[in-house]
């Protein structure tokens, strides 16, 4: 397989101009060739108007960010053309609609695709004819044969009819062919790799995680950017047997969730920061009565409202703070989508075992991007591990102890309906049988014996959860640290670097609480120069790894103008870091790609 | 739900807690426990069967008081968590109860929802018209003029009507009691059990130590059987009418009943035909399932 391919199309314009239909098509193509994807959609909080770029970028290898390029671009509009034809460099394409469309300057040697809309479709009304007839354009630019197209426009109409189909068709075909008579193809055309891929979002990567860890019961409040898995889980309920429900509140929406677990059912729920804060008593509650929910929170740009189509990494400490008092439960960062769908499966058998919460920290870029997956990448029968669950009677007649104190910690835990095991559970701290020691019986002996019994569970947490490691350069002159979703464009800043002949090395932390702080230590003790990475203001992770581990970095790369991280801007900040040129000891790149 | 036949029926006594209730001496919340070990026993159910679920205050520390399933949630949201179980496994017979101030205060949008829903759950409120575990201030059901620690000058804001909120927000059982009538909670908390929907039961539970003005004789001189009143409780708006009257009158008893209206479990989908509880499914989906799901994603 060659290494060369990778090419990034932007599609840009205003919201309802229709930019995912395109950008579906082309998804599909892409995958269907067997190429990897990796689409990030800068969008805004309008249903029309404002300004909206896309972002899909293919290759042959994988595809670990949207990337730091544009090597073709569509315009829907004029406000496009006038943003981001400068970004273009030579070679680039500027695909437009030249009936209204018309490109300002430019840099030489960018190929200026203009279609003269109306006379290729014959009808000057239909505003959507522009982004078929592109397709066409594109087609021919990437250098597919047009039955290729004229298959995907035909999988993606066909629910709406023949004549709908065969307009689409039509109108592609008169821009493919206008193309092939006035613009130069790629010299290197779209490459086939043999076996397809196929396609998801993190939100469906998170839900398909649930589905496959055995979630039976979902509930949600829609709150973007965590929609996503309420929608998935809703049009796959039936046939998967997961009850689905959308909730008054997130509130609600948490103490509905702790009450299907209760039953024994595997459950789950999503949200961002703000419904999160909602939540977050009954997440302590699930700790206090020792049942297991998985939490997730799609973060997003805040505080409060705050930026709700924009990404950020700005929740953590809301994570490791969400509820009062000092209790045991799991925080995971995934790093990408396919990682996100492992780990729900993973931290599902990590908290059935210790019978606790887990919050799950996605943000905007993974939940929302659209990434190819090799399809066999895709188990969806992971080992499902219940822990000391009671759900059918055992013929046990003896005295039921929910909360016994055991050697672990962990107790057997029955569930309502069960004969011969009925217990209260209670959000007031409780003995072992489950009575109450909050009101009448406080009992300092007991209160410490609970607190002791709760904290034991996690003990052998470290010999399940694997340590993050060092991956780069031995003998490295800089250590890059990030967490959560950077993972990846860290990974390809690094490439970058190295290829420049810089020699740096990289942690990846996902398991974020309990926190590996030995190994950490262990692995940034050799560093020479260390950099924290991170998509907030306040260096959150830093913080956070301070007080684990007493680490104090050496420098900071870190963006939070709600856009992600592209390659270059972590490269960036490493030489700049490396120069000596950083004051303050916090790189921050500018986003020069305004959307 | 279950009814298990045995030879040796279960009375009142074997729905008593592990310990005794911290109850003030006198407090309205003992009839309404004793009323409930009742009704449960008379139906023929067994603790196994039953969970019952609280939130936070006097009365919320019920389920600990009755041998059952219990979960003692967070203040004003047990219905929340009651929808949970009873969605995740519907062969449960599922009791709420908690006060006046965790139902109709910090859990309102719940309460609302609940009713709107029509979740199969029992939900019995022990009102009595005041904050007690916090030591005496007003609740959304305090009367006006009312003076307590959060209002020495006497409470501005007029109360919430629990049976015509109740009706309102699509509640299909809905009724009142009055701790001083046992016989009349048991007849109400029985037909609310076996009732398909959401059921609720405002009880007039006297405060003994904070509330001097809506006291037992308060009650006893102003309540008034509906049942003696020939009101029919499929017609809501006689039912709301006599839900309004407060000043000389009060009526308790079973104020409205609708049973056209399917409750959640039973419309939902995944449970049709008499599925199993989503609780005790396999986890594991099919090879089937996953393939479809893959197919969709090429």
């Amino acid at each position: 397989m060659s290494q060369g391919f990778d090419f990034s199309i932007a599609i840009g314009g205003a919201a309802g101009q229709g930019i995912a239909t395109p950008g579906n098509i082309l998804a599909r193509m892409f995958v269907r060739r067997g190429l990897h994807l990796n689409a990030y959609n800068a969008y805004q909080s309008i249903i029309r108007g404002g300004h909206i770029l896309l972002t899909m970028r293919v290759r042959e290898q994988e595809a670990l960010s949207h990337g730091d390029h544009i090597h073709l671009l569509l315009c829907l509009n004029q406000d496009t053309m006038t943003r981001h034809l400068r970004h273009l460099g030579p070679g680039a394409y500027a695909v437009y609609n030249a009936d209204n469309i018309t490109p300002g300057e430019h840099q030489d040697g960018v190929h200026l695709c203009g279609m003269p809309v109306t006379e290729l479709t014959g009808d000057a009304k239909n505003k959507l004819a522009q982004n078929t007839a592109a397709l066409g354009v594109m087609a021919h630019v990437l250098g597919l044969d047009f039955e290729v197209l004229e298959s995907a426009l035909t999988l993606q109409f066909q629910r709406k009819g023949e004549a709908v189909v065969s307009s689409n068709v039509a109108v592609a075909r008169a821009g493919y062919e206008y193309s092939s008579a006035h613009f130069t193809p790629l010299a290197n055309p779209l490459p086939q790799n043999p076996d397809p891929l196929a396609v998801w979002t993190g939100n469906e990567a998170l839900a398909m995680g649930g589905a496959a860890a055995g979630v039976k019961f979902y509930c949600a409040y829609p709150m973007s950017p965590s929609t996503g898995v309420l929608h998935w889980m809703a049009k796959n309920a039936r046939e998967l047997g997961i009850m689905v429900r959308q909730v008054e509140d997130e509130i609600g929406v948490a103490n509905m969730a702790v009450g299907a677990a209760h039953t024994g059912a595997r459950t789950m729920c999503a949200t961002s920061g703000g419904g999160f804060a909602l939540m977050t008593e009954a997440i302590g509650s699930a700790a206090m009565m020792e049942i297991p929910v998985v939490f997730i929170n799609v973060m997003r740009a805040g505080p409060s409202t705050g930026v709700p189509t924009k990404t950020e990494q700005g929740d953590l400490w809301q994570a490791l703070g969400a509820s009062q008092g000092d209790f045991e439960r799991i925080v995971v960062a995934p790093q990408d989508a396919h990682d996100a769908f492992g780990t729900i499966a993973e931290v599902f058998n990590l908290i059935d075992r210790y019978q606790c919460p887990a919050i799950v920290l996605s943000d905007l870029l993974i939940s929302e991007g659209t990434f190819s997956v090799p399809p066999d990448d895709i188990d969806m029968f992971p080992t499902i591990e219940r822990g000391k669950l009671i759900r059918e009677s055992n013929g046990d007649a003896g005295p039921y102890n929910r909360y016994v104190d055991t050697a672990d910690g962990i107790s057997p835990r029955a569930v309502p309906g069960v004969p011969g095991h009925v217990h209260v559970v209670a959000t007031d701290e409780h003995d072992e049988e489950g009575i109450l020691i909050s009101d009448e019986f406080t009992n300092p002996i007991k209160r410490r014996q609970m607190v002791e019994k709760r904290a034991r569970k996690l003990d052998d947490y470290f010999t399940r959860v694997p340590a993050p490691e060092v991956e780069g350069d031995e003998d490295a002159e800089v250590t890059l640290v990030g967490w959560g979703s950077t993972a990846g464009v860290i990974a390809e800043a690094m490439e970058q670097l190295q290829a420049d002949g810089v020699k740096v090395n990289r942690i990846a932390v996902k398991w974020i609480l309990p926190f590996h702080a030995e190994a950490v230590t262990e692995a940034l003790s050799g560093a020479r120069k260390t950099l924290i990475i991170e998509n907030n203001h306040s260096g959150q992770f830093h913080r956070y790894l301070r007080s684990e581990t007493g680490i104090t970095a050496d420098g900071h790369i870190r963006k939070y103008d709600g856009e992600p991280f592209m390659p270059h801007h972590i490269a960036d900040g490493v030489r700049a870091h490396l120069a000596g040129s950083v004051s303050g000891g916090v790189f921050v790149p500018d986003q020069e790609i305004l959307v | 739900m279950t009814i298990e036949l045995r030879e040796q029926p279960l009375t009142a006594k074997d729905f008593k807690g592990k310990v005794d209730p911290d109850w003030c001496p006198g407090c309205g919340d003992f009839a309404l426990l004793r009323a409930t070990q009742m009704s449960v026993a008379q139906l023929g159910l067994s603790p196994h069967q039953i969970v019952c679920v609280s939130g936070i205050g006097c009365s919320s520390n019920f389920p600990g008081y009755f041998n059952s399933y219990g979960m003692h949630t967070l203040h004003g949201r047990a219905l929340a968590v009651a929808t949970g179980v009873k969605m995740a496994n519907q062969t449960l017979t599922v009791l709420v109860t908690g006060g006046d101030g965790d139902g109709y205060g910090i859990g309102g949008n719940h309460f609302t929802h609940t009713a709107r829903r029509n979740v199969d759950l029992t939900y019995l409120v022990m009102n009595n018209q005041i904050y007690g575990l916090t030591t005496g201030q007003v609740s959304p059901s305090s009367s006006v003029g009312m003076k307590t620690k959060s209002t020495p000058f006497g409470n501005i804001e007029r109360p919430v009507n629990p049976i015509t909120s109740a009706i309102m927000n699509g509640a299909t059982y809905v009724g009142r009691g009055f701790s001083g009538n046992i016989k009349q909670l048991v007849r109400l908390i029985k037909g609310a059990i076996e009732h398909p929907g959401f059921a609720v039961i405002d009880v007039f539970s006297p405060c003994v130590t904070f509330n001097r003005d809506n006291t037992y004789d308060f009650f006893r001189k102003r309540v008034a059987p509906l049942e003696d009143e020939g009101h029919d409780p499929s017609d809501w708006k006689s039912a709301c009418e006599r839900a309004m009257e407060w000043e000389d009158r009060i009526y308790t008893g079973l104020f409205y009943q609708d049973q056209g209206v399917q409750s959640l479990h039973a419309l939902e989908p995944i449970l049709d035909g008499g599925a199993p509880p989503v609780s005790h499914v396999s986890e594991a989906i099919t090879q089937e399932q996953r393939d479809r799901i893959v197919r969709r994603m090429m």
